[in-house]
């Protein structure tokens, strides 16, 4: 029956009504209190915290509908429930358009007042439940700000976690979108140098110099414009974690130091003399493919070694599109509060639509297009058109479409054909393919010399007698 | 415990059996003496012609001033009742008060035209619901108790005319932390 902490406020402006309706259900057991009229129920409303609002709808001054619509901004999962005396629709939907849970007409049967009460109050204790479960779910799920419940993820979490503890090196391979900074960050909160800074460099960002002095620090006068002594991130990391993204980008001379720092722990500041050691764990990511970098000379074979001590690599978000619903909810839920938004979550053909497309971007991409939609979407629930997504028709062949050799052959040749305008030696060229096979093909399947097929208007061409 | 008054208020002749026995149902139930309280006044002011109903909360104040004065008074009355909120009610109690009403007049629903069997079993099990929250008993989660909520005839029907244990231990704790 009821619960001992269900509270419930009745408002009235007769008092016989706030009397008789609050004592039956106070004998019912819930906590009740009432309230004459709608300013001091908002009083009461803004000064605790009720599961229920009973509230009369015809009262002077601010009427059950005012209070309705206020409270509900006070409080939106609060049930409320309107009295009048003479329902008439208009009124009952008026209600219901404002968030109330439901009407009562004046007098009311017992037995519809208890059942009500006790169908909100079970409503909410499911909800509150749920919430729990959710959590509970998402904690299950997530490693630090992480989510995915794909089996090759949970592995990642699972070497993540373990890895975290100890102090070697560890090396985020996977696309770029994908969260590499999002694991490092979260292998470094898991790390015993919990504690110490976590000092992210991105490598391909700044040029060779620069990244080295970015690194090791300078001395003043050490280069032209080194006005002062600088410490650099290697320093600026010390007792934490220092995030090396995009390392298969850096070039040969820097490798080399940095396998130097690797292997005796001290460097020198640029123009310096002293050796500086430091205590940094390195985590370092890239979207490269080092073991072939290595192969092709571009990339030191023992610098490899040195970073590739644990390698952990985040699969891309196509490989795992059952993480999906759960990454739009935990995005949907952050962009609401972000945005300070109410988004409830995505439409069923917009869930459609972000499972079946293919993500290059990964993870990024997703929550990128999740903050368009949410910021265009005009109700609570996002929309598909809300997304922007690229049509059928657009969305470039990539590795992961099934499509046939053939069809992808002829995708690449019509967009070479667009790509040169129409130019079909220059095409020929680019494809490796002779004049006449490039012709042969483009007969076959009946494409134009601007790519498009035939039937299609050209752009720029009206359809005439359509 | 409080000495309890049971009243009949009702406009038919007192079926003073059925009052005796509902007493010694009370009486064992809330360990208490029972008496039955005898006056000609009825509560006629708490008829609402609009409603064609007597108003349960004005029986209940009228008790108070009207009845023996001491203990708790049950009002028992053949006329149907209602709060002003609701469409009826089998009876209404001031919680943890001293005035207490139960009516007949939808007990009746089905029952045998005599007025014994079922009409007596669910007026002793009304009556002792009522009282209860005047000894300040709220509605119980037990379905079976007689505490728990009755909303149509079924669930009188339904219930023990008894106290489940947790209301028994609830009803010592309230008569020793009492007034």
């Amino acid at each position: 029956m009821a619960n001992d902490k269900t509270r419930i406020l009745v408002v009235d402006d007769e008092e016989i009504v706030r009397e008789s309706l609050g004592g039956w259900l106070e004998k019912d057991g819930y906590a009740v209190e009432t309230a004459p009229d709608g300013p001091g129920a908002l009083a009461r409303l803004g000064a605790e915290r009720w599961s229920i609002l009973i509230v009369d709808l015809k009262m002077p001054g601010m009427d059950g509908l005012q209070v309705l619509e206020e409270a509900k901004k006070r409080q939106p999962d609060l049930a409320v429930v309107i009295m009048t005396a003479y329902a008439t629709v208009d009124t009952a939907v008026s209600a219901m358009k404002l968030g109330a849970y439901d009407y009562l007409v004046k007098p009311f049967d017992p037995e519809e007042l208890s059942l009500m009460m006790q169908k909100i109050v079970s409503q909410q204790s499911l909800v509150r439940e749920n919430a729990v479960l959710r959590q509970a779910l998402k904690r299950e799920y997530q490693f630090r700000d992480l989510v995915s419940k794909s089996p090759a993820m949970q592995k990642v979490f699972e070497l993540a976690r373990t890895s975290a503890r100890s102090h070697s090196t560890i090396l985020v391979l996977g696309e770029s979108g994908s969260g590499k900074e999002v694991l490092a960050r979260a292998i470094h909160a898991e790390s015993p140098r919990a504690d110490g800074p976590f000092v992210a460099v991105s490598c391909a960002a700044l040029t060779e110099s620069l990244l080295e002095s970015e690194l090791f620090g300078h001395e003043k006068g050490a280069f032209t414009g080194a006005i002062a002594r600088r410490k650099g991130k290697f320093e600026a990391a010390h007792g934490g974690t220092l995030f090396l993204d995009e390392v298969g980008d850096i070039g040969a001379k820097l490798q080399l130091d940095l396998l130097r720092v690797l292997e005796d722990r001290r460097f020198h500041r640029l123009g310096g003399n002293e050796p500086i050691e430091v205590d940094v764990r390195i985590v370092a990511a890239t979207n490269r493919d080092l073991r072939k970098a290595v192969q092709e000379g571009r990339f030191r074979e023992d610098l490899f070694y040195r970073l590739n001590v644990i390698p952990i690599l985040i699969p891309p978000l196509r490989d795992r599109r059952e993480d999906i619903p759960l990454l739009v909810e935990n995005f949907v839920e952050r962009l609401a509060v972000e945005m300070k938004k109410k988004i409830d979550g995505v439409a069923t053909d917009a869930m459609t639509a972000l499972m079946a497309h293919d993500w290059p971007g990964n993870v990024r991409e997703l929550r990128n297009v999740l903050e368009r939609g949410a910021v265009v979407a005009t109700g609570p629930v996002i929309q598909l058109p809300d997304l922007g997504l690229p049509g059928r028709g657009e969305a470039a062949p990539r590795g992961g479409t099934l499509a046939s050799l053939e069809e992808v052959e002829r995708r690449h040749v019509s967009s070479v054909l667009a790509h040169t305008g129409g130019n079909v030696s220059q095409s020929a060229r680019i494809l490796g393919i002779d004049r006449v096979t490039l012709y042969n093909k483009m007969k076959k399947w009946g494409l134009r010399r601007d790519g498009e097929e035939e039937g299609l208007p050209r752009t720029g061409e009206t359809p005439i007698g359509r | 415990m409080s000495r309890i008054f049971i009243w009949w208020i009702g406009e038919a002749a007192a079926d003073r059996a059925a009052l005796e026995h509902v007493a010694a149902r009370l009486a064992a139930a809330f360990r208490a003496p029972v008496a039955l309280w005898e006056a000609p006044e009825r509560p006629r002011h708490a008829y609402d012609p609009r409603r064609r109903q007597h108003a349960s909360g004005m029986i209940l104040r009228w008790l108070l001033e009207a009845g023996p004065g001491a203990g708790k008074v049950l009002g028992i009355t053949d006329r149907d009742l209602f709060i002003p909120i609701l469409t009826y009610v089998f009876g209404e109690a001031q919680l943890g008060g001293s005035a207490a009403v139960v009516s007949t007049a939808r007990l009746v629903e089905r029952a045998d035209a005599r007025g014994g069997g079922p009409l007596l079993a669910r007026l002793e099990k009304e009556a002792l619901h009522e009282v209860g929250h005047a000894f300040g008993l709220v509605h119980c989660g037990t379905p079976r108790c007689v505490m728990s909520r009755s909303a149509a005839v079924k669930d009188v029907d339904a219930k023990e005319p008894a106290l489940c244990p947790e209301c028994r231990v609830r009803l010592q704790e309230l008569d020793v932390g009492g007034p």
